[in-house]
């Protein structure tokens, strides 16, 4: 479903180059949930772009569900992100002045507003915000807001979940409940790839790479 | 969800960014349109002062011109030509003169291209004893004005006396109980009495008027009569040696002399009436322009100085707004949103702005435009005139400002579309 292939990054720091990603080859299937685990500045969050259709790798290939995005032109590889990808980020990202069901549907602005509001409706009861559908996330608590932030990454039916540290600002209880629905993602046959330096989020993958210095070590 | 409805939320969110947007624009278009409305409204002022002015003036001449006129009919004719070698005293002292000179001089002078004078009477008149009666009367033979031919007519003052007719003073009449249809004889011969006059005070009371070629054959004066009346042009000035010199001209053996004064002195200070109250309408039109050219000159200084200032605002006002989007615009990238979405949107914020500005300071320009001029023109404003469109300017305003919005908010917006998604996530 996700696969990398020779992935090189570099970027242009202030003591010259800095190579993010040295060679990276992967790949995750429907229905696994993988971890890259790895120490600040490995280049975890490096990897998630590249693999969003964000970043363009210096070399190497990635194919999302076969296709390469970056072979795409930026009107494609925009479609290609909005049908095929759903981002949670470790800040949540919410959009300030809109309430937790404008957010998650704001998902549907580029996708197609084909059903939204049944969808918006559906995510809203199945992540247990329905007493908070018309709060602004200032009002949300973090775990509130990350499970918006969840909704909306599953509002387009992603094929592909890329999660950069989505509990690394959340307590225990609510990095449990964000992992377990990423888990019942997995099961449902979507696919996850998690960037993380938490060993407990490594506890709920199918498989886990370690990550050094832009290198897979394990 | 559309980008429409996250536009107009976003704006309902910062409130104050995008009011301060519209204020900026409105002020910039309201410091324009209020200009514009301002000379408008001087320039309607003035037209309005000035037209009253004309009206007043033209009022007052009317007035003067008429009590002119009448003096001078009062008054009569006011030039006497008479031989040269007629003694003055002696004409002072009897009223007529004791030379003689052809009838044809008032020809050549009616022919003549003598402007300062008009009305050509020529006359011959003599002190006699109307000897069937055993009276002095003067006896005064005329035959009308004769018409210069070089000017448009003009209504005689005197009508003529038709042959075979006599006209009587009241004095003549009223003593020897003549009435208007009698006949009566005079040297021998037999007149129809024309027309008895009122009494005027003075020798036209004794006086007989009759047809000048018959007076010639009573007083045995062939083809002689002994002044020509005129009446006086009313020129400016002393106009006695320029008649003097014109007539001198046609006529050299004759001099001239001039009657009373009054009605001149009349027609001088209507002139000079005439004059100053045209030199108060030039120094209004003057001040008027003045003012407009200050106004004008204020104008042209404190709109560029207005515009550009707002439009420095209103572009800082969008890199803020911009900059405190950054996250937005990364997630809206992630979610798929193209860059070409994302520059519509602010765009669309910027025409918002502008449109809703432009209408504001449409508004305010006029309003305070309209306010100033009340207070300094007094009431009674007037904008709308024939060659001015209030939709005309109001789209005017509202393009401008939009223009003026979208040029400032461009840089910005376009920031907004190269922003990297990358780099924003990454900041993390
Ligand atoms: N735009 C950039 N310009 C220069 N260097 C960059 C840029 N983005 C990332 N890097 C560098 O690339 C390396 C990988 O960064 P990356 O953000 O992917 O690390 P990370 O593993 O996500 O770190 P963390 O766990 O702190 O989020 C780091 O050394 C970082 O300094
Ligand atoms: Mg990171």
């Amino acid at each position: 479903m996700l696969e990398f292939k020779d992935v090189t990054k570099w970027f242009d720091g202030a003591q010259g180059k800095v190579t993010a990603l040295s060679e990276i080859s992967f790949s995750v299937q429907p229905g696994e949930l993988l971890a890259v685990r790895g120490p600040s500045g490995c280049g975890k969050t490096t990897l998630l772009l590249i693999a969003g259709g964000l970043l363009s790798p210096d070399s190497g290939q990635i194919g999302l569900d076969g296709q390469d995005p970056y072979e795409l032109g930026p009107e494609m590889r925009n479609k290609l992100r909005a049908r095929m990808i759903g981002f949670v980020f470790q800040q949540f990202h919410l959009i300030p002045y809109l309430t937790v069901r404008q957010n998650i549907q704001v998902a549907s602005l580029a996708a197609g507003a084909n059903e939204a509001a049944e969808r918006t409706q559906e995510l809203i009861s199945h992540f247990g915000l329905d007493d908070r559908a018309g709060h602004v996330p200032a009002q949300l608590s973090t775990g509130e807001r990350q499970r918006t932030a969840l909704a909306r990454a599953l509002l387009n039916r992603p094929k592909v979940i890329l999660a950069d540290e989505p509990t690394g600002n959340l307590d225990e209880d609510n990095a449990k409940t964000v992992l377990g629905y990423l888990s019942q993602y997995v099961s449902d046959g979507g696919c996850v790839l998690l960037v993380t330096h938490d060993v407990r989020a490594a506890g709920h993958a199918t498989r886990t790479l370690q990550m050094s210095k832009g290198r897979l070590i394990a | 969800m559309t980008i429409w409805s996250l536009l107009v939320r976003e704006i309902l969110h910062r409130k104050l960014n995008f009011a301060l947007g519209v204020l900026s624009v409105m002020m910039a278009s309201g410091s324009l349109i209020g200009s514009v409305t301002l000379l408008r409204i001087h320039d309607i002022r003035t037209g309005q002062i000035l037209e009253a002015k004309q009206v007043e003036l033209a009022k007052s001449m009317a007035q003067l011109k008429d009590d002119t006129r009448k003096a001078m009919l009062k008054l009569g004719f006011n030039v006497v030509i008479l031989p040269k070698d007629q003694n003055l005293s002696d004409w002072y002292a009897d009223d007529y003169a004791s030379k003689y000179m052809p009838e044809d001089y008032v020809v050549q002078l009616a022919n003549s291209k003598v402007v300062t004078v008009r009305h050509f009477l020529p006359s011959l008149q003599q002190k006699i004893e109307w000897p069937e009666r055993k009276r002095t009367i003067i006896l005064v033979g005329t035959r009308g004005e004769v018409p210069n031919l070089h000017k448009s007519p003009v209504k005689p003052l005197v009508q003529a006396v038709p042959p075979g007719t006599i006209i009587l003073g009241s004095e003549l009449h009223r003593s020897m109980n003549i009435k208007v249809g009698d006949d009566v004889k005079l040297m021998g011969k037999s007149f129809k009495v024309q027309a008895c006059y009122e009494e005027r005070g003075s020798k036209d009371d004794i006086t007989a008027w009759i047809y000048l070629a018959e007076a010639q054959e009573l007083l045995d004066k062939p083809g002689k009569i002994n002044a020509i009346l005129a009446l006086e042009c009313h020129c400016t000035g002393d106009a006695l040696p320029i008649i003097r010199k014109e007539i001198a001209g046609v006529l050299p053996n004759t001099q001239v002399i001039e009657r009373g004064s009054r009605a001149i002195a009349r027609a001088e200070a209507r002139t000079k009436v005439e004059e100053q109250a045209r030199q108060a309408v030039e120094n209004e039109k003057a001040a008027r322009a003045t003012l407009r050219q200050t106004r004008e000159h204020f104008a042209s200084i404190l709109i560029p100085v207005v515009v550009t200032a707002c439009a420095v605002w209103v572009a800082v006002l969008g890199f803020t707004n911009v900059r405190a989007r950054r996250d937005e615009i990364g997630i809206l990238r992630t979610l798929g949103v193209s860059a070409k979405h994302v520059l519509i949107m602010f765009m669309s914020r910027h025409v918002l702005l502008g449109v809703l500005g432009g209408a504001l300071g449409f508004g305010a320009g006029v309003a305070s435009a309209v306010y100033f001029s009340a207070a300094r023109e007094g009431a009674d404003v007037q904008v709308i005139g024939t060659d001015f469109s209030w939709a005309g300017l109001l789209l005017a305003s509202v393009g401008g400002a939009a223009a003026l919005a979208v040029i400032a908010g461009w840089i910005p917006a376009l920031m907004a579309t190269r922003q990297d998604p990358a780099v924003v996530l990454h900041e993390e």
